[in-house]
C-alpha cells in the first residue's frame, strides 16, 4: 500500500461509515413497516436521491474493497505485482457493474 | 539462597534456519539475566554456541533474542521476569530474533534491518555548512519534542522481530526505520525531507502498517513506533494532497 491507495481507502471508508448506517436504518424501516417489494420499488422509481445515495455507496464499495483485497493478497499469498493490480481492478469493476445494475433496477424499473 | 540450588531447563536454538532446540541445565542464580543464562551455556557447557552481545547494560542493542516467544533485550531481562519467582524446573526457550535470517544459533543477520534504515532515508542530510552559525533549537518547540520519537532507539531489532506486518510483507520498512525517519522529518536542521517523504510514502512505507502496536508493547526503551508511524501517515498524506510527492 502506498500513500495514494491509503488516501483512497480512508476516504471511501469515511464516506461509507454514514452510508452504511443509513442503509441499515432503511432496512429496519422497510421490514418494520412491512413494505413489499412493489412498495419499495414504487418509492425508489425515478428517485434521484436514492440513485445518488446508492450510486455513491457502490462507487465507494468498489474502490474500498478492491484496495482491501489487493492488500490481503499481497500480504497473505504469493500473488503480487502487475497481475494482482489487474485482478483487483477487474474485481472492483465487477463490484461496480453489479451494484450499478441493482441501482438501475431500483430506480429505472 | 534457595534459588542458588535450583536449576533452569533452558532450550536454545542450535543451527541455522533448519536447526532445532537443544535443552541445557543451567544453575539458577539471583538477579540472573537471560544473557547470563546464555553466557553460562557458552562458557561452561558448549563453547560452540553462537550469540551476540557487547555492552551488557542495555545501550548497544546487540543482544536481542526471542525469549519464551517474545523478542526481548536479553541483558536487561531478568530470568524472574520471564519464568516468575517459582524456579522449580522453570523452562526457558531462547531462540534467534524472528523476521531475520539466522546466521547460526542465536545470532541473526541484521543486514536487512539496517538496509531498511537507509531505504527510509534514516540518515541526517545536512542543510548548512560549517561556516553557518549553529542552529538554535528550543527544547520546548513542537518539532524538537516530536524529534524525540527515536532518539532513545538502540537499534536492537526487537520491534522489527515482533512486527506482524514485517512478517507478511518483506518490503515493509519496519517500525525502527520509520521511527528514525520521523525524528529526521522533525529535525529542523535536516534538508532531506523531500526524498525521505517520497521513500516512506511508497509501497512498503508507513502506510503498510496495520497499527497492531506490538512494537509499542515490546520496545525495551518504551518508545512508541506506532504513534510515530501514524504521524508519518498524516505527514505524507498531507504532502501528497499538496502535490509535494511525485506521482
Amino acid at each position: 500500500m502506498n500513500v495514494r491507495l491509503y488516501i483512497w481507502q480512508r476516504l471511501t471508508a469515511a464516506l461509507m461509515a454514514p452510508l452504511v448506517l443509513i442503509h441499515i436504518a432503511v432496512i429496519f424501516y422497510a421490514t418494520h413497516q412491512g413494505l413489499s417489494a412493489a412498495d419499495i420499488l414504487s418509492r425508489t422509481h425515478g428517485s434521484v436521491i436514492w440513485a445518488a445515495f446508492y450510486g455513491i455507496f457502490v462507487a465507494a464499495v468498489a474502490i474500498h474493497a478492491a484496495i482491501g483485497v489487493r492488500n490481503i493478497f499481497s500480504e497473505w499469498s504469493p500473488f503480487k505485482g502487475r497481475g494482482l493490480d489487474v485482478f483487483v481492478i477487474l474485481f472492483g469493476m465487477a463490484l461496480a457493474i453489479l451494484g450499478f445494475r441493482a441501482i438501475a433496477a431500483l430506480v429505472l424499473a | 539462597m534457595p534459588e542458588a540450588h535450583s536449576e533452569l531447563s533452558v532450550s536454545l536454538w542450535r543451527g541455522r534456519e533448519d536447526g532445532r532446540y537443544q535443552t541445557y541445565a543451567v544453575p539458577r542464580r539471583e538477579n540472573q539475566t537471560i544473557l547470563d543464562v546464555v553466557t553460562f551455556v557458552q562458557r561452561h557447557i558448549d563453547p560452540t554456541l553462537s550469540y551476540r552481545f557487547a555492552c551488557r547494560v542495555g545501550v548497544c542493542g546487540s543482544c536481542a533474542m526471542t525469549v519464551n516467544g517474545k523478542p526481548r533485550w536479553t541483558c536487561r531481562t531478568h530470568v524472574s521476569k520471564v519464568v516468575g519467582k517459582d524456579t522449580g524446573g522453570a523452562q526457558l526457550e531462547i531462540g534467534p530474533l524472528e523476521n531475520l535470517p539466522v546466521i547460526k544459533d542465536l545470532a541473526t543477520d541484521m543486514a536487512v534491518f539496517f538496509a531498511k534504515w537507509q531505504d527510509a532515508k534514516g540518515v541526517f542530510a545536512p542543510s548548512k555548512t560549517r561556516h553557518d552559525p549553529i542552529e538554535q533549537i528550543s527544547p520546548a518547540s513542537p518539532a524538537r519534542r516530536a524529534a524525540d520519537a527515536a532518539i532513545e532507539c538502540i537499534n536492537c531489532g526487537v520491534c522489527y522481530a515482533g512486527c506482524d506486518t514485517v512478517r507478511w510483507n518483506s518490503d515493509y520498512l519496519g517500525p525502527a526505520a520509520l521511527t528514525r525517519a520521523l525524528t529526521l522529518v522533525n529535525d529542523v536542521r535536516d534538508g532531506g525531507n523531500p526524498a525521505r517523504l517520497q521513500a516512506i510514502a511508497a509501497t512498503g512505507g508507513c502506510h503498510a502498517c496495520h497499527s497492531h502496536q506490538s512494537c509499542q508493547e515490546l520496545c525495551p526503551q518504551s518508545l512508541n513506533p506506532t504513534a510515530a508511524i501514524a504521524a508519518l501517515k498524516r505527514r505524507t498524506s498531507a504532502a501528497y494532497l499538496k502535490g509535494e510527492l511525485k506521482r
